[in-house]
């Protein structure tokens, strides 16, 4: 399905945050996302993938307004369309912030457990964040909670429930019930689904999906896990040291990517039955306090040339909804061709 | 055979919610196995969120007392109340790393900061230069250095740089056991191949065996000898990795392999569940059953209804 027509929700143009630091006079700048230009439709689940510490969270924490020092907005904009107006949240005052949190803007963070007061009742919290934005009282925020909760597999116990008396997955589920509990227009999650069993993942995931469908809302989300993004994303955009490299419909980013990152990523995934290791990337992570000249997949790319070292490649429309940055994105094909197993091919 | 860890019939019982409306979770249900000390290996526990498996690894860990049964690691009773000397003694040996890397870590203390001490505490030294050596030493085993991490904060590390650490902090006392809770779940998947691998060759070069909590079917039947399938406290099958994945034969443990999602399909949307699965799954929660043993070696919960 493309949702090419469905209007524009984000617009993120030229956006460049760096968690810029000082240690005892040395000054240190981590250029965590470095010039993304991205758009999110209305009704649209967009996936992002990357490697470890390539500037994901860093990435979301801007589209979330969650900025805080050392991180900072060093230039662009991130602009919402939502119902209530327009907000550009990369420069937005903590008021402006604070009257879409919930309602229309929610965020899911990495590592469930820091949202969660310790020493209130799951219950508690509840109250604290849903029960203005939804104007519910009593026991119809209560039965409302509840029934959200249900739709999460989560008994209503959980209410009367401290943080640390819950598994990881059901804490994990707690926050994904707080940030959809609103019906908000706009859900952002980090590694939603990363501590739980397959089965609730699968219901969890669900969740997000008839939430987003009878809401109209639209879903960003982070994940390592490749399944996740084949099967619940529209769109999947790959971040390499900072940058977008790579986006397109879920089904090309898997069965055609452009970009050798993206081929990589797609092709790293184990399975089950496999007792065979997969290739890794060569080479270490780049370092961005200094990253690469030009492509900064450079060092560990297979397909690099000369250009590549000394020219960043632009980010490049190839098609439909789909867009890449490499010098050499019609030679990716025999590379996916080589690395997938026997059977993967559609 | 002597035996590295014994867990006997171990249970553990939670009353949750504070003073008010207390009731009571059987997190853990009579749970029973051994790991050799002549044949290290990977013993993986694989199951549902919620069904004990984070409870069953304090308990070995000795951070949690079993409200029944007992728990014994070289023949000597994992005791949380036994003296200092003692403690530190047995957690020298038996190391853990944790679920969330963002909940293990203090974030008002530097990373370094925890691996200074751990190496202080379990190498006997208080000299720099030999600590300092141990740490990098740590970091390199998992893919980091000790220049990278040194004066800096758990928030100003991204989640997998995180999770490392928290391996490269377990490894200082070189423990012949390490005891992984959710270790890979956060971190890409080509390092995830790569700290897989590395529990891989503690155990085959370093003699170490891994108890290694997960959610991921594909790690834990690359690298498992031997695993366990729990569901709402109870083991509900157990065998060799790759005869009980191949091959499972309790309803959840089937449910489980037939919910892993593919990309085969990548696009199509693809998210539903067999109901008939489910409700064979759901239809023995409650029930004690009994382990039964098979022929093939395994290990599956049977119930007297079906
Ligand atoms: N508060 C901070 N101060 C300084 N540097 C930071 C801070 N937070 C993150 N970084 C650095 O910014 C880079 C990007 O981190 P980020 O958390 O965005 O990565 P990520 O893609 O989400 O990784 P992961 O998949 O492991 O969660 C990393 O090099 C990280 O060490
Ligand atoms: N300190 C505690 N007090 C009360 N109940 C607890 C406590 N710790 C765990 N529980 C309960 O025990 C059960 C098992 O939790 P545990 O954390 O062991 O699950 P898990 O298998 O590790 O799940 P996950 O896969 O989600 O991490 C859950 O119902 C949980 O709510
Ligand atoms: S631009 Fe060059 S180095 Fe970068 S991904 Fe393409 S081929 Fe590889
Ligand atoms: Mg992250
Ligand atoms: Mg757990």
């Amino acid at each position: 399905m493309t949702l090419e027509n469905n209007p524009e929700i984000l617009k993120v143009e030229n956006l460049k945050a760096y968690y810029q630091m000082n240690y005892f006079g040395v000054s240190r700048e981590v250029r965590a996302v470095d010039d993304i230009t991205v758009t999110m439709r209305k009704n649209e689940v967009y996936g992002i993938a990357g490697e470890s510490s390539s500037g994901k969270t860093s990435f979301i924490k801007v589209l979330a307004a969650a900025i805080r020092p050392p991180l900072r907005v060093v230039s662009g904009t991130a602009k919402y369309s939502f119902s209530s107006g327009a907000i550009d949240v990369a420069h937005a005052t903590p008021d402006e912030v604070e009257a879409v949190r919930w309602k229309h803007l929610s965020y899911i963070m990495q590592g469930s457990m820091s949202v969660l007061n310790p020493v209130r009742r799951i219950g508690k919290t509840f109250h604290d964040f849903a029960a203005r934005p939804l104007g519910l009282k009593g026991k119809a925020f209560e039965d409302r909670v509840v029934a959200h909760l249900d739709r999460l597999k989560l008994p209503p116990d959980v209410l009367r429930a401290y943080p640390h008396e819950l598994s990881g997955g059901m804490r994990q589920r707690v926050t994904i019930g707080l940030a959809t509990v609103c019906h908000p227009e706009f859900i952002i999650a980090d590694e939603p689904t990363t501590a739980l069993d397959v089965v609730v993942q699968k219901e969890v995931l669900n969740l997000i999906r008839d939430i987003q469908k009878e809401m109209g809302a639209s879903v960003v989300f982070v994940t390592h896990d490749m399944s996740v993004h084949a099967n619940v994303a529209d769109r999947v955009g790959i971040i390499y040291a900072g940058r977008l490299v790579e986006e397109g419909p879920t089904r090309e980013m898997f069965f055609a990517p452009k970009h050798p990152y993206t081929a990589h990523l797609v092709a790293s995934l184990p399975r089950i039955g496999d007792t065979q290791q997969r290739p890794a990337l060569e080479g270490r992570p780049p370092n961005l306090a200094d990253p690469p000249q030009g492509c900064r997949f450079h060092p560990r790319c297979p397909l690099a040339i000369d250009i590549c070292r000394k020219e960043v490649p632009p980010l490049e429309t190839i098609g439909p909804d789909h867009r890449t940055a490499c010098w050499r994105w019609r030679d990716v094909a025999p590379l996916v061709h080589a690395t997938q197993p026997a059977g993967v091919m559609a | 055979m002597t035996t590295l860890l014994d867990v006997r019939d171990v249970s553990k019982r939670f009353t949750m919610g504070g003073l008010f409306g207390r009731k009571q979770v059987d997190a853990v249900m009579d749970a029973s196995f051994s790991l050799s000390a002549e044949k290290p290996e990977i013993f993986t526990i694989i199951g549902e969120s919620g069904s004990g498996k984070t409870t069953l690894a304090r308990m070995i860990l000795g951070l949690e007392d079993p409200s029944r049964g007992e728990i014994l690691f070289r023949g000597q009773k994992v005791d949380r109340h036994a003296g200092r000397a003692k403690r530190l003694e047995f957690m020298s040996n038996v190391q853990p790393v944790f679920q969330n890397p963002f909940e293990a870590f203090n974030p008002l203390k530097k990373i370094e900061r925890y691996l200074e001490s751990t190496a202080r505490r379990f190498l006997h030294t208080s000299d720099k230069a030999a600590i300092d050596r141990a740490m990098d030493e740590a970091l390199q085993k998992v893919g980091l250095s000790l220049r990278e991490v040194r004066g800096r904060f758990p928030h100003e590390m991204s989640g997998g740089q995180l999770q490392r650490c928290a391996i490269a902090r377990a490894l200082i006392p070189n423990p012949p056991l390490l005891v992984a809770d959710e270790p890979v779940s956060m971190v890409d998947a080509s390092l995830r191949m790569s700290i897989v691998n590395l529990l891989k060759s503690l155990r085959d070069d370093l003699g170490v065996s891994v108890i290694y909590i997960t959610h991921d079917l594909a790690t834990a039947y690359y690298i498992s000898n031997r695993l366990i399938i729990m569901q709402r406290g109870r083991i509900v099958e157990m065998g060799d990795a790759r005869t009980v994945l191949d091959n499972p034969e309790h309803a959840y443990s089937r449910l489980l392999k037939a919910s892993v999602l593919s990309t085969d399909d990548a696009g199509a949307g693809k998210l539903g569940t067999d109901p008939d699965m489910l409700r064979l799954a759901n239809g023995s929660v409650g029930q004690a059953g009994r382990l039964i043993d098979r022929a093939d070696g395994r290990s599956v919960r049977v119930y007297e209804s079906v």
